[in-house]
């Protein structure tokens, strides 16, 4: 299907074709295009669900670079399918409710030419089976977002944030890409699939474990998995609607999407197991216990969406070890961790979209997002109380809202898993339940926050930039849509676990499909089973110490300040700035002399270095065609010329030494049977020498250099040095012939080109590009000329540096 | 023959070398300009000097010829470096018109003042 | 720049011509002989610059009203063109072709694509060639 590829090109097509729309100042809102591309690419996959869902899967290739291997891949299945129709879906929604989000006044042209460009490249993402290409589009994403979070470019700490999440996210790709590489020294292959049949005979390989934790490296910082978590809450300095997209529902699950795509590959080994199961819960326990102490909204958001992840991220480690077992019962049984681990991300960005644009339009409407601040909105805006109720009791884990179910699910698989007969489970495999209790707790407690800080209470319109309203119908949409999602899933969850979530699971287990029913049977009520303890457990604990902040709050006070993972990137990233520009400023010090003179000496040191350490001196002149007597009176002459220019005493003198240099150089071609270059060496060497004379009007007085001794010598000692290190690889080239010319080739020309000269027809017809090329460098020195003359600045440079 | 010529360029890069460490601007552009007659020597004597005829296809029956592909690489690089000395003497010329020396020391901007 | 001096003016009037007959040779015997698109503009700009001087720019503008820039466009255009030309036939960038045809009294002659693409060099080259010398000469 080229329409696949297409899905994945309209966005960024969509992102060149802003502009042009934006100029023509229609009425129409900017955001309409995008909102268009959006809703038809999402119906458009929606189409897919009923063939997917029978097993089928889509592939097509367009050739980019087929002899790396490297080719434009899309592949459609279960797994891409629903990251796909995330994308689009939410990207709907965002986009609707970024148009009431946004004033006019702000550069919407770059926010929706940029948010295009992030669509497009998260589908290139997931839709990508070529590595190479994936990890381009992975790239973008980091990019987009870059350029999203810093869209308030005037803010200081929006663009230290974007920086940060650069810097952390595409540190991670790059470890990524050279896991790759290693994948495809061991395999081969660039493609995902490929790779999945082949892996698992590598198992044994040297580079089969560094490969494992590079992408793993990748994934983690793109999902902001501890401890490279700190990026996404600086992240929340973009406008809402991006936090809502990139930073909740889509980009950050590129890293978890990652690894569910490796599952088949890596998945089934002990380490893997242990790695993404210990990241997981772990982040999942540190951001929802960062996320408790949080007074801004969208921080503790921020934290939160850590936490979901790290719950994401364990289920798909725990789901991982289905492989391990092959065709049996306890496969099924231990992949339906997967299958939690995919349903609660799309419930996690459902409810989660939901929340972040209720935090957006309380924001939108009071000015505030600080919880200290905020209080008894629910009467004056009850449609986003309700929103933030659904979504917040959804995150909590609470019936009715499918959080419930999928968190059962999990506690479900974290209870299963400790029964795991392998990998030391029976050491230290109990530790999984407690700590994924102990982490909803607190889960619990900020959802609990979030609505009843902001909503209920006192109402302080004192401490509010502006009196609250309810938001604009518009804005309304998008939240009251996905907190409808949050409630119907809950009502008919099998319908997605059946036509969504199932294809997906068996694309993570392909080898397992063909053997048995990956699907689950989703219900509210499965009698009173461990995990339903747990989740009553949670509910006591919760409100107990939602009531009683006071009594446990000095827990936050064991770990100083000083001592965060923050600290630690700012002062890693100030002292590298710092020592750098030390560095730097050590050996550049603006002089030309001194570059060249760094650069001659390297080469002084490395040719002459090599020559002696190899000993490939090889001086031979029996090859030599002998020299006439007019060939030594030419040399000669040119050896004079040269040397005098070192101490001629005007710059016509200078000048016209350099023209002798030219005319005889022109004379040793017409020797050396090359009659196109005399031809333009004389011609050439005529305009530069009228060129010299012109601009030797201008110049100044060709002056005495007065320099110390010492430079002097320094100077002759290099230029020496150089040259005779220069003629001494020459020789020695010249001597050692080690591969036929290739010229023979070109001597067809008249067959191959219609020319007899040999020389043009290299340069008009084999070698037509260079030429090509060279017509344009000719061009762009003509215009670098005539603006250098032409056009003169003025004052205006002296005005940018004074501001 | 080719060791004579390797040796005249070897003359001139030393010269070049020697101008192009020079403090003033022109001396410099001279020793590239230097350098661009000693790089074309050198590129046109590692093809191989007098080994054969005139490389143009004639009617009669030549059939050795010396190595046409430097001599297409020094055509290029001619044009190329006539190109480059305009430009890094218009820029001189300027560099002098706005700053009042030609003095490298003296133009290497304000921040080593 | 005004040199007065007439043995120059006159040999040089005649010189001009000579050299832009050359370089319209060299032009054409490019494929088969020495010369082509490079040393034909080169000699073309040089016959220019001959003529620059000897006389003075305003003399040489009345003369030659043409904007070099836009020829040093125009031939980076023609040359780029042609490359691009060749997808037109569904050939790879750059591909040349040529063929004989027979004409009445020249009897046969060859015609080559590459023609085109040397006149865009030709034209490139005398035009920044010019204007280079002409904006230096110029900013008195």
């Amino acid at each position: 299907m080229v329409t696949l590829n297409f899905v994945v090109l309209i966005p960024f097509l969509a992102a060149m074709l802003n502009p042009l729309f934006y100029k023509k100042g229609t009425r129409l809102h900017i955001g309409l295009l995008p909102m268009i591309v959006a809703v038809s690419l999402f119906s458009y996959l929606l189409f897919y669900i009923p063939q997917i869902a029978n097993g089928k899967t889509f592939l097509h290739t367009i050739s980019w670079i087929p002899s790396y291997g490297i080719n434009f891949t899309t592949y459609l299945d279960g797994l891409s399918l629903i990251l796909a129709l995330l994308i689009t879906g939410i990207g709907t929604l965002v986009i609707l409710y970024s148009i009431y989000y946004l004033s006019e006044n702000e550069q919407l042209g770059h926010f929706y030419t940029y948010l295009m460009l992030f669509m497009g490249a998260m589908l290139g993402v997931v839709l990508s089976d070529n590595m190479m290409v994936l990890y381009v589009f992975w790239e973008l994403t980091s990019i987009s977002s870059f350029l999203l979070i810093a869209f308030w470019y005037q803010r200081k700490r929006s663009r230290e944030g974007a920086q940060k999440s650069l810097l952390i996210t595409v540190s991670g790709g790059f470890g990524m890409l050279i896991g790759f590489l290693m994948i495809y020294t061991m395999t081969g292959t660039l493609s995902v699939r490929e790779v999945i049949q082949i892996m698992p005979e590598m198992t044994g390989h040297g580079l089969f474990v560094p490969a494992m934790l590079l992408v793993l490296f990748g994934a983690f910082t793109k999902s902001a998995q501890f401890p490279f978590h700190i990026w996404l809450p600086d992240a929340m300095e973009a406008p809402t609607p991006v936090s809502a997209y990139l930073h909740s529902a889509t980009m950050v699950k590129a890293g978890i999407y990652l690894v569910a795509r490796f599952t088949p590959i890596f998945g089934g080994e002990g380490i893997w197991f242990w790695i993404v199961t210990g990241v997981g819960l772990f982040t999942l326990f540190w951001g929802s216990f960062q996320a408790v102490r949080q007074t801004d909204l969208k921080a503790l958001l921020a934290f939160s969406t850590i936490s979901q992840l790290g719950m994401i991220m364990s289920m798909f480690g725990m789901g991982s070890v289905a492989l391990h077992f092959g065709y049996s019962t306890e496969s099924v049984f231990y992949s339906q961790a997967t299958f939690a681990a995919l349903f609660h991300l799309v419930n996690h960005s459902t409810f989660k979209g939901a929340l972040f644009m209720a935090v957006g339009i309380v924001d939108h409407e009071v000015g505030t997002r600080d919880i200290r601040r905020l209080g008894g909105l629910a009467t004056i805006m009850p449609i986003t109380f309700t929103v933030s109720l659904i979504g917040s009791f959804s995150m909590a884990g609470l019936p009715p809202f499918n959080g419930f179910l999928s968190k059962e699910m999990f506690f479900q698989a974290a209870v299963d898993i400790t029964e795991l007969g392998i990998f030391h489970m029976d050491t230290i495999g109990n530790l999984i339940p407690i700590v994924a209790w102990v982490a909803s707790i607190f889960t619990f407690v900020y959802s609990m926050i979030i609505v009843f800080q902001t909503f209920l209470g006192p109402y302080k319109e004192e401490r509010l930039e502006r009196p609250a309203n309810e938001g604009p119908g518009g804005m309304l949409i998008s939240p009251v849509i996905l907190a409808g999602l949050v409630v119907l899933i809950f009502l008919m969850p099998n319908m997605l676990g059946n036509y969504i979530i199932r294809p997906a699971v068996e694309s993570v287990f392909p080898t397992l499909v063909t053997e048995m029913n990956l699907g689950v049977e989703i219900s509210a009520w499965h009698g009173l089973n461990t995990a339903l303890w747990m989740t009553i457990g949670v509910v006591v604990l919760g409100i107990l110490l939602y009531s009683f902040p006071r009594a446990w709050r000095w827990i936050y006070a064991i770990f100083p300040i000083g001592w965060s993972l923050n600290t630690l990137y700012n002062f890693t990233l100030e002292q590298s700035v710092k020592s750098s520009r030390k560095f730097t400023n050590s050996y550049m010090t603006g002089l030309l002399r001194h570059y060249l003179m760094y650069i001659y000496l390297f080469f002084i040191l490395l040719v002459a270095g090599a020559f002696v350490l190899t000993g490939s001196y090889d001086f031979t002149i029996s090859g030599n065609a002998e020299i006439s007597i007019f060939e030594w009176i030419i040399a000669l002459t040119l050896i004079i010329a040269a040397i005098s220019i070192l101490f001629a005493k005007s710059r016509l003198t200078a000048i016209l030494l350099n023209s002798v240099l030219g005319y005889g150089v022109a004379l040793l071609f017409v020797i050396f049977r090359a009659p196109d270059l005399a031809l333009t060496q004389m011609v050439i060497e005529t305009v530069t020498t009228v060129l010299f004379l012109v601009a030797y009007y201008f110049l100044p007085e060709w002056k005495k250099e007065n320099e110390p001794r010492r430079i002097n010598l320094s100077k002759l000692l290099i230029s020496i040095g150089f040259g005779a290190s220069f003629t001494a690889v020459a020789l020695a080239v010249q001597n050692n012939r080690l591969f036929d010319r290739i010229s023979t080739y070109f001597e067809n020309s008249y067959e191959l080109a219609g020319g007899r000269n040999i020389v043009n027809t290299i340069l008009s017809d084999f070698r037509g590009f260079d030429t090509m090329l060279e017509v344009v460098v000719l061009l762009i020195a003509g215009i670098g000329v005539y603006s250098i003359i032409k056009l003169k600045a003025g004052n205006r440079g002296d005005k940018f540096e004074n501001q | 023959m080719e060791t004579l010529m390797i040796i005249l360029t070897g003359v001139l890069v030393t010269i070049a070398t020697y101008l192009v460490l020079s403090k003033s601007v022109i001396r410099v552009i001279l020793g590239t300009a230097v350098y661009s007659h000693a790089t074309h020597l050198l590129i046109i004597t590692m093809g191989g000097l007098k080994k054969g005829n005139v490389p143009i296809l004639g009617d009669d029956d030549v059939s050795t010829f010396v190595d046409p592909l430097p001599q297409a690489l020094i055509l290029t690089s001619i044009v190329i470096s006539f190109a480059v000395t305009a430009l890094v003497l218009v820029l001189a010329y300027r560099a002098y018109q706005t700053l009042g020396t030609d003095n490298m020391e003296e133009l290497r901007g304000r921040k080593y003042e | 720049m005004k040199i007065n001096n007439v043995i120059l003016r006159t040999v040089t009037k005649l010189a001009v011509f000579i050299i832009l007959t050359l370089a319209v040779y060299l032009f054409f015997a490019g494929h088969n002989s020495p010369g082509g698109g490079f040393i034909a503009g080169l000699a073309l700009s040089a016959a220019f610059v001959l003529l620059l001087l000897v006389t003075d720019i305003e003399t040489i503008k009345k003369g030659i009203p043409l904007d070099f820039k836009k020829v040093a466009a125009f031939g980076a255009f023609l040359a780029v063109g042609t490359g691009f030309g060749a997808f037109v036939f569904d050939v790879p960038f750059l591909t040349q072709s040529f063929g004989n045809f027979v004409v009445p009294f020249f009897g046969e002659i060859e015609l080559s694509t590459v023609t085109i693409f040397e006149a865009g060099v030709s034209f490139a080259v005398v035009g920044v060639v010019i204007t280079i010398i002409l904006s230096i000469s110029e900013d008195v």
